[in-house]
C-alpha cells in the first residue's frame, strides 16, 4: 500500500463560532452537502479505497444516523473519536493513531475544498523522495489576508517547487531571518506572503513515528511543518561527535539530528549507487550533488489555478457556498423537493432535497437546504438557507445565512443578516441589518502581498 | 580475448531461437542450415504510425491496466514512427492515487525516469534493479500459483508501464532478462523465502559484478592508455568516463580534460562539476567548438548507451559527430563499454530506432522573451529532441570492456560467447 488518507474533521471553527455554536464545522451544509463531504470526495476521485477520520463523537453520530448529514462516499471511513473539549492538535490526533498508520500518510482537513489534481502534489512527494509535500494555493480576493494579524512567509526555490522556509509573523520578533547556510545553498529565494495553505500534506512514516515519540508538537500546521523545513539545512552531526557528546546532548526538539528523521529505504546504497551515477542535479552553480547531499526534503506544490478554498471564516464559506454547483455533478433542484410551477429560480441556486417551495416565489443565486418549505411570494436573494428552515408567506431575504430550524415569520424583511439555529424572527419584522445579531456579508476586496 | 573475426566461421547453434543478425562486410560466412531462423518481431515502440500496432498495444495495456500516455505535439515526418511524450503530463495522473495495481516503488521509479532525475544508462538499470528487490520483496506467492511463473507475470504490467514512462534502454532490457531468467529458474520445491533471498542475491551479484567491477576492470584498462600530457575530450556525462578519469587522475596521472557540451540536456554541466570538484584541470566548450579545439586533443574518451551487434555504438545524440570530426583529425577514438550493454540489434542509421524527447525543451526563453512559445500554431514548424545517435564503427578506434580491449568489429563474438554461456 503507497499511502494511508488522514482526515482531519475535529476542528472546532473557531473563527465563525455564530456558524459553529451549535452545528459542528464538519457538518455545515455547503451546497447542500456537509463541508466534509468535499475532501472525502476529493479522495475518492482519486481512487482512495479508505479513510481514516479523526472526528468528534457528535459528529461520528450525526454521520451515521441523521439523514440530512449523510454521507454518500463509498469508501470504507475507519473513524476514531477524540475528546471535543480537550485541546487536541492535529499532531496530537495522529499521534492518538500511531498504531493505524502503517504506510505514508495524505492529510487532508475536513474544510478544504479544492480541484486541485492531487497527483501534481504527490508526484512531487514520490519522485524526490520527500519528507514532506503540501499544497498552498494563490490567495481569492474574498480572503482576509490583510486583516489577519499574522502573516505567512513561505520561502521557496527558484523552481517553485522546493520549501525553503516557513515562519508566521507571530514567531519572528526581530524580523526575517535567512540563515546563512540556506542562502548559500540557495541564492534565489521567493519569498510569499499572500499564499492559501490547504493544509492537506503527504508525510512520510517515519514523521509519524517520530512524533510518536516527541509528544512537544501538537499542530502539524504550526510546528510540525516548520520544523522539518528548518531541519533540512541543519548541519548533519557526524557519527563520532554524536557518541561524544551522547550526554550533553539537548532535549529540546532542535537537538535531533537529521539522520533520525531520515527515513532510509530499503537497500539504501543502492539508491546512493543510482543517484551517483545519474546525471541529473536539482540546481546548478555549486560544487555540490543532487539536493546538496541533504536527505530530508520539502516540497509544496503552489496552484495558480483552480479553486481552493479552506471554509473557517463567514465568508469564506459564503463564497464556497456560491461555488459548490461546480463540485456537485447532481441537478440543482433534487427531484424529492416539492416545488410549484410559478416559480423563478436562477441558474446557480440549488434546492435540497424534501423541500416544499410555494408560488410566487423567487430564489436567485442561493441555497435552499433540506426539508425547508419556502410559502408563497417569498423572494431569496444571494443567501444561505440550511435545513429545516421554514420561511412563512411574504419574506423578503436578502443576502442573509439563516442557519438550521429557524423560523422567519411572515413579511420578515432580512438583509444581510446571520440567523442563528433554531431562532424565530417575528412576523412583520423589520429590516434587520447590522444590529447586533447580523453580520455584513459583503464580500470584501483584499490585497495581499504576493 | 576476442579471436580475430575476419574469415572466422560465425555458428548459431541449433535449437537457439537465434535472431538474424547481418554480417559485416568482411567475409564472415554463416553456416546455411540455420538460417531458417526466426526474424525478430519489431518492437511497438518503434510502429506507432501503424494503427493495427497502436490497437495492439492499446489491448495490451488495457489487459493489464496500465494507463497509455498520449503522444504530444507534432511530429517531423522522418521520425513520425516514433513516439514523442510531453514532461507536464506524466502518466501518474491517469494513474488511481494510492497505485493498487503497480506497486508503488515502480511508479516512483516511472515519474523518475519521465522527469529524468534518473538518467542515464547505468543509472537508470541499477534504479530499475533496486525498484525490483523491493517489489520481490514484497511479494507474496498466490495459492496454487508457481513463485517462478506467477512472479515473472507479475513484472510484464510493471516493465508495461516503465515503457510507457520511458523507453527501455538496451542495459534495463538485457538486466530484465536476466532476471526474467533467474526466476524461471527458480526450483518448484524452493519455499518462498528462500527463492526470494536467492533472488536478491542475483540481482545484487549482477550489479556487483556488471556494473561496479565492470567500472573497475575497465578503469584499470584505460589507465594504462592515458599517458601524462595527454588532454583528453569526454562528450556530455558519462557515468564510467567520469569514473575513469577520477581513477586515473587519482593513482597520479596528469592530464587535462575538455568536457563538451550540447544543447538542450546540458549534461556536460554536471561531467564538469564532478571532474573539478576532483581537482582535474577542465575546459569546457559547446559541440559547435569541437573542430576549433580538436587540434590540441589527444585522445576522445566516449560513453556508450549500448554497443550493437554489427559494431555501431549508440549513444547521445552528437557523439557521432565528434567521433567523425576526430577521425577527420586523426585522434584515436575510445569507446568504454560494459559487456552488459552489448545488444543484439543491429542499425546502421539513427532513424530506425531512437528516442524523441519533449519537443518542449527546446524551448529557451532569453530576457523575457520567449520567442518559440506558441510553435504548435506554426503550419510548417516541428521541434525535433532526438536523445540517441548511431556511430559506425569506422570512426571508433578502440571499446575498452571488463572483457578487455576490442575492436568494435569484434562485437558479434562477445555476444556470441555470452550466448553459449547462458545456455
Amino acid at each position: 500500500m503507497e499511502l494511508q488518507a488522514v482526515l482531519m474533521a475535529a476542528g472546532g471553527g473557531s473563527r465563525m463560532t455564530d456558524l459553529t455554536y451549535n452545528t459542528p464545522k464538519p457538518m455545515l451544509p455547503v451546497g447542500n452537502k456537509p463541508l466534509m463531504w468535499y475532501p472525502l470526495n476529493l479522495l475518492e476521485r482519486v481512487g482512495f479505497e479508505e479513510v481514516i477520520v479523526i472526528t468528534t463523537r457528535e459528529v461520528h453520530k450525526m454521520m451515521s444516523t441523521d439523514p440530512k448529514t449523510k454521507l454518500d462516499i463509498k469508501m470504507k471511513l475507519d473513524v476514531v473519536c477524540i475528546q471535543e473539549d480537550g485541546d487536541m492538535g492535529t499532531a496530537d490526533a495522529l499521534r492518538h493513531i500511531h498504531q493505524k498508520v502503517k504506510t505514508d500518510i495524505l492529510v487532508v482537513s475536513c474544510d478544504l475544498i479544492t480541484d486541485v489534481a492531487l497527483h501534481e502534489v504527490v508526484d512531487l512527494f514520490r519522485a524526490h523522495n520527500a519528507t514532506v509535500a503540501m499544497l498552498m494555493s494563490k490567495a481569492h480576493e474574498f480572503t482576509e489576508t490583510v486583516n489577519v494579524p499574522q502573516r505567512d512567509f513561505v520561502g521557496v526555490d527558484q523552481s517553485g517547487k522546493r520549501l525553503l522556509f516557513m515562519a508566521n509573523e507571530a514567531d519572528l520578533e526581530d524580523g526575517l531571518i535567512v540563515r546563512r547556510s540556506i542562502i548559500r545553498k540557495h541564492p534565489r529565494m521567493h519569498i510569499k506572503t499572500g499564499l492559501v495553505d490547504a493544509h492537506l500534506y503527504c508525510l512520510k512514516k517515519a514523521v509519524v513515528d517520530f512524533l510518536a515519540e516527541n509528544k512537544s508538537i501538537s499542530s502539524i500546521r504550526g510546528e510540525l511543518v516548520p520544523f522539518l523545513v528548518r531541519k533540512q539545512f541543519s548541519k548533519m552531526t557526524s557519527g563520532q561527535k554524536r557518541m561524544d557528546d551522547t550526554e550533553t546532548v539537548d532535549q529540546k526538539n532542535d537537538g535531533l539530528t537529521n539522520d533520525d528523521l531520515f527515513f532510509p529505504s530499503r537497500d539504501e546504497a543502492l539508491l546512493q549507487l543510482a543517484q551517483e551515477r545519474s546525471c541529473w542535479n536539482d540546481h546548478r552553480g555549486d560544487m555540490s550533488e543532487a539536493y546538496h547531499g541533504g536527505k530530508l526534503r520539502c516540497y509544496v506544490h503552489i496552484m495558480d489555478q483552480g479553486l481552493c478554498y479552506r471554509v473557517n471564516t463567514l465568508s469564506a464559506y459564503i463564497e464556497a457556498n456560491r461555488m459548490a454547483p461546480k463540485f456537485i455533478e447532481e441537478p440543482a433542484v433534487h427531484p424529492s423537493a416539492v416545488i410549484s410551477e410559478r416559480f423563478q429560480m436562477g441558474s446557480d441556486s440549488m434546492i435540497g432535497a424534501g423541500c416544499h417551495v410555494a408560488d410566487k416565489t423567487s430564489i436567485k443565486r442561493s441555497t435552499i437546504g433540506i426539508s425547508t418549505t419556502v410559502k408563497e411570494k417569498v423572494k431569496v436573494t444571494n443567501s444561505i438557507i440550511m435545513h429545516g428552515v421554514t420561511i412563512e408567506e411574504g419574506c423578503n431575504i436578502q443576502g442573509s445565512v439563516i442557519c438550521s430550524n429557524a423560523v422567519i415569520g411572515r413579511g420578515a424583511d432580512l438583509k444581510y443578516c446571520l440567523v442563528g439555529n433554531g431562532q424565530r424572527i417575528e412576523p412583520e419584522g423589520d429590516t434587520y441589518s447590522n444590529t447586533k445579531k447580523s453580520i455584513l456579508l459583503e464580500v470584501s476586496v483584499t490585497f495581499g502581498l504576493v | 580475448m576476442a579471436d580475430d573475426v575476419t574469415g572466422s566461421h560465425v555458428t548459431i547453434p541449433h535449437g537457439q531461437k537465434s535472431k538474424t543478425f547481418k554480417s559485416t562486410s568482411e567475409a564472415v560466412v554463416v553456416n546455411t542450415h540455420t538460417v531458417f531462423s526466426v526474424v525478430k518481431r519489431l518492437p511497438e515502440h518503434i510502429q506507432v504510425d501503424d494503427p493495427d500496432v497502436l490497437k495492439k498495444l492499446a489491448k495490451k495495456l488495457e489487459r493489464q491496466q496500465i494507463p497509455r500516455r498520449l503522444d504530444y505535439g507534432y511530429k517531423v515526418s522522418l521520425f513520425s514512427h516514433l513516439l514523442q511524450y510531453s514532461r507536464k503530463a506524466p502518466l501518474t495522473q491517469q494513474l488511481s492515487i494510492p497505485s493498487a495495481v503497480i506497486h508503488p516503488a515502480i511508479v516512483r521509479l516511472g515519474l523518475q525516469y519521465s522527469q529524468g532525475i534518473v538518467a542515464g544508462s547505468n543509472a537508470r538499470s541499477i534504479a530499475l534493479l533496486h525498484a525490483f528487490k523491493q517489489v520481490i520483496s514484497d511479494y507474496t506467492t498466490p495459492s496454487n500459483e508457481e513463485l517462478s511463473r506467477d512472479l515473472v507475470n507479475k513484472l510484464k504490467p510493471y516493465i508495461s508501464f516503465l515503457n510507457q514512462c520511458r523507453p527501455l534502454s538496451a542495459s534495463m532490457g538485457n538486466a530484465i532478462k536476466y532476471i526474467k531468467k533467474e526466476i524461471s529458474n527458480i526450483p518448484s520445491q524452493f519455499k518462498e523465502d528462500d527463492a526470494k533471498k536467492k533472488l536478491l542475491n542475483c540481482i545484487e551479484c549482477f550489479i556487483e559484478e556488471k556494473i561496479v567491477l565492470a567500472a573497475k576492470a575497465i578503469a584499470k584498462s584505460s589507465i594504462e592508455k592515458i599517458n601524462d600530457g595527454d588532454v583528453i575530450l569526454v562528450y556530455g556525462c558519462s557515468s564510467l568516463v567520469n569514473h575513469i578519469l577520477c581513477e586515473a587522475f587519482e593513482k597520479g596521472r596528469k592530464f587535462r580534460v575538455i568536457v563538451v557540451d550540447s544543447r538542450p540536456r546540458l549534461e556536460g554541466r554536471e561531467a564538469l562539476r564532478r571532474l573539478v570538484q576532483k581537482g582535474i584541470s577542465c575546459t569546457y566548450v559547446l559541440i559547435s567548438a569541437v573542430s576549433y579545439i580538436l587540434p590540441e586533443v589527444s585522445k576522445v574518451f566516449l560513453g556508450a548507451h549500448a554497443l550493437l551487434a554489427n559494431g555501431y555504438v549508440m549513444s547521445r545524440v552528437g557523439t557521432s559527430q565528434i567521433a567523425l570530426v576526430a577521425k577527420a583529425f586523426n585522434v584515436p577514438v575510445l569507446v568504454c563499454c560494459e559487456t552488459y550493454k552489448f545488444c543484439e540489434r543491429v542499425q546502421t542509421d539513427s532513424f530506425v530506432s531512437n528516442e524523441l524527447d519533449d519537443p518542449d525543451d527546446l524551448i529557451v526563453t532569453r530576457k523575457g522573451e520567449t520567442q518559440l512559445k506558441d510553435w504548435q500554431q506554426v503550419p510548417r514548424l516541428g521541434l525535433l529532441n532526438l536523445v540517441y545517435d548511431v556511430t559506425p564503427p569506422d570512426f571508433v578506434d578502440l571499446v575498452i570492456t571488463d572483457l578487455g580491449m576490442i575492436p568494435c568489429t569484434s562485437v558479434p563474438v562477445v555476444l556470441r560467447v555470452k550466448n553459449v554461456d547462458l545456455l
